[in-house]
């Protein structure tokens, strides 16, 4: 029988410091919620057409996030070029950099007279103000959560599966296929899961670059700011909202990660 | 309790200025940063020792902040509305309307979009960004669309006036409705298109001070010189009209 590894009692203080002063202000928060028009506050036209917008931009950019972050993930995990630390340091950026500042840059490339915006307007393609650019920031905003925690899944399992593969005769292709994604599975999974959470959040980037626009642009998290100045108690109720469909999505993913 | 704690020390940490000389704390609205920050150097010349600190931001933030417990001494908001809040819950006696706003079109340099009027705004194929309904930018464009009669879709109602500017400063509106002192203050970037006396819409601007500050003369003091012949002519050159 091995005896667990002990922590020293003193540190059981600051962790509840730690956990007290995350939890405290949501329980706050709900202690405020206006119970007896809670429904129909969250089911007004506005706060139903801001969800219903946060849902789909967020699956949408969570699913850009995946179609080039587990590439991307692989490749700084992977590859032995010295490149490699400064494309990670580059790739981190959007989670350091205020959302502001992400929207800024976003503007200048893609807006009317951005770096590409130009091209995009000459082909047709309206960006600014449109829900695409929503998508845009939260994909912005998004990907590092899942280039990082799977770049680490990565370097945790190592590569031996993939060395046994490949002296079997089996092409990269295959052994990507067949061995590197089944077993990165759960890992894709729950760094989607983080884009997605990250995604429904974003607001930043989003006000910068893309506008407020019921129904286009104003996603769940806008509607709660604009609330805010006429109707404290909608802006508290859907608050609430996006803390339970948060707390909805880190659970599925943590039951994802279980059962894979 | 912990979380208490905690907040006390990160205060502890941040509040470690010096507080050598008098301070008056002004509460003001966000767009009256730039001729506020010019006064604020004159009452500091005429007054040796006393320090202006500003806190700017949107009228009703900054009532509903003194309604939470913030302490200052003088409020300015950028309407009447937010003013009469912060009276019936006794932050304030008596106030002076000491300036006014109009509306304006702002387009960007060059006017890319060939803005000649409110009538243009109608033109689907225009990138027009208003503020949104619920803030007090957004009601007074409301009013000016109602007196115009002109019906306009927006691409953008932003939750500020600075998001709409902004919006067409860089070019990504075509035309946006803002208050003719963003457009004193915004520089070169963006052009401003009158509004019709008949069609706009006049915003006015109280001060008072604010009930139990320890220095009543001191912050009386400011609001004179705001409502004075200097403040005034820092208010004109700001874009802002005359109190009535």
């Amino acid at each position: 029988m091995t005896a667990k590894p002990g922590l020293p009692g003193w540190i059981y203080l600051p962790a509840a410091l730690g956990a007290a002063f995350i939890v405290a202000p949501i329980a706050a928060m709900v202690t405020r919620v206006q119970w007896s028009h809670f429904w129909s506050l969250i089911t007004s036209e506005s706060s139903v057409a801001a969800l219903l917008l946060s849902l789909r931009t967020s699956g949408i950019a969570t699913l850009a996030c995946v179609v080039v972050g587990v590439p991307l993930a692989l490749v700084l995990a992977r590859s032995r070029s010295r490149w490699v630390d400064i494309g990670r340091a580059a790739v981190l950026l959007p989670l350091v950099l205020p959302p502001v500042v992400a929207g800024i840059a976003l503007l200048y490339t893609f807006g009317r007279r951005g770096l590409l915006g130009g091209s995009f307007e000459a082909l047709g393609i309206q960006i600014a103000f449109s829900t695409t650019a929503v998508v845009l920031a939260q994909t912005f905003v998004a990907m590092p959560f899942l280039v990082i925690s799977l770049e680490g899944a990565l370097r945790t399992t190592g590569a031996r599966y993939e060395a046994v593969a490949a002296t079997l005769g089996a092409s990269p292709t295959t052994v990507l296929r067949q061995v590197t994604l089944p077993t990165m599975l759960p890992a894709i999974a729950s760094g989607a899961v983080l884009a997605f959470a990250r995604a429904l959040g974003e607001f930043g980037a989003t006000i910068t670059f893309a506008g407020s626009l019921q129904g286009v642009t104003r996603t769940l998290p806008l509607e709660i700011y604009l609330q805010r100045e006429t109707d404290p108690d909608a802006a508290i109720a859907l608050s609430l909202v996006l803390v339970v469909v948060a707390v909805a999505v880190i659970g599925l993913g943590r039951e994802r990660m279980r059962s894979a | 309790m912990v979380v208490a704690a905690l907040t006390a020390l990160t205060l502890a940490v941040a509040g470690c200025s010096s507080s050598t000389d008098s301070e008056l704390t002004v509460f003001a609205a966000a767009s009256l940063k730039t001729p506020f920050t010019d006064l604020a150097r004159q009452y500091e010349r005429d007054h040796p020792g006393t320090k202006v600190q500003f806190n700017f931001a949107g009228s009703s933030d900054l009532v509903a902040q003194l309604q939470q417990g913030a302490s200052g001494d003088v409020l300015a908001t950028a309407d009447e509305r937010t003013m009469s809040i912060a009276s019936a819950d006794g932050l304030t006696e008596r106030s002076t309307v000491f300036a006014s706003n109009t509306m304006t079109i702002a387009v960007p340099s060059g006017n890319p979009g060939g803005v000649v009027g409110l009538a243009s705004l109608a033109d689907p194929a225009l990138r027009v960004v208003v503020c949104a309904p619920q803030v007090p930018c957004g009601t007074a464009t409301q009013r000016v669309f109602q007196a115009s009669g002109v019906a306009v879709s927006a691409d953008s109602e932003e939750s500020s006036v600075t998001g709409v500017l902004n919006k067409v400063s860089t070019g990504e509106a075509d035309a946006g409705i803002v208050y003719m002192s963003d457009v004193a203050t915004a520089g070169p970037a963006v052009r401003s298109i009158r509004i019709p006396a008949e069609q706009n819409t006049t915003n006015l601007y109280p001060i008072a001070v604010l009930a139990g500050v320890t220095d009543p003369s001191a912050a009386s003091d400011f609001v004179d010189l705001v409502t004075g012949p200097s403040g005034q002519r820092a208010l004109e050159r700001a874009g802002f009209g005359s109190p009535r």
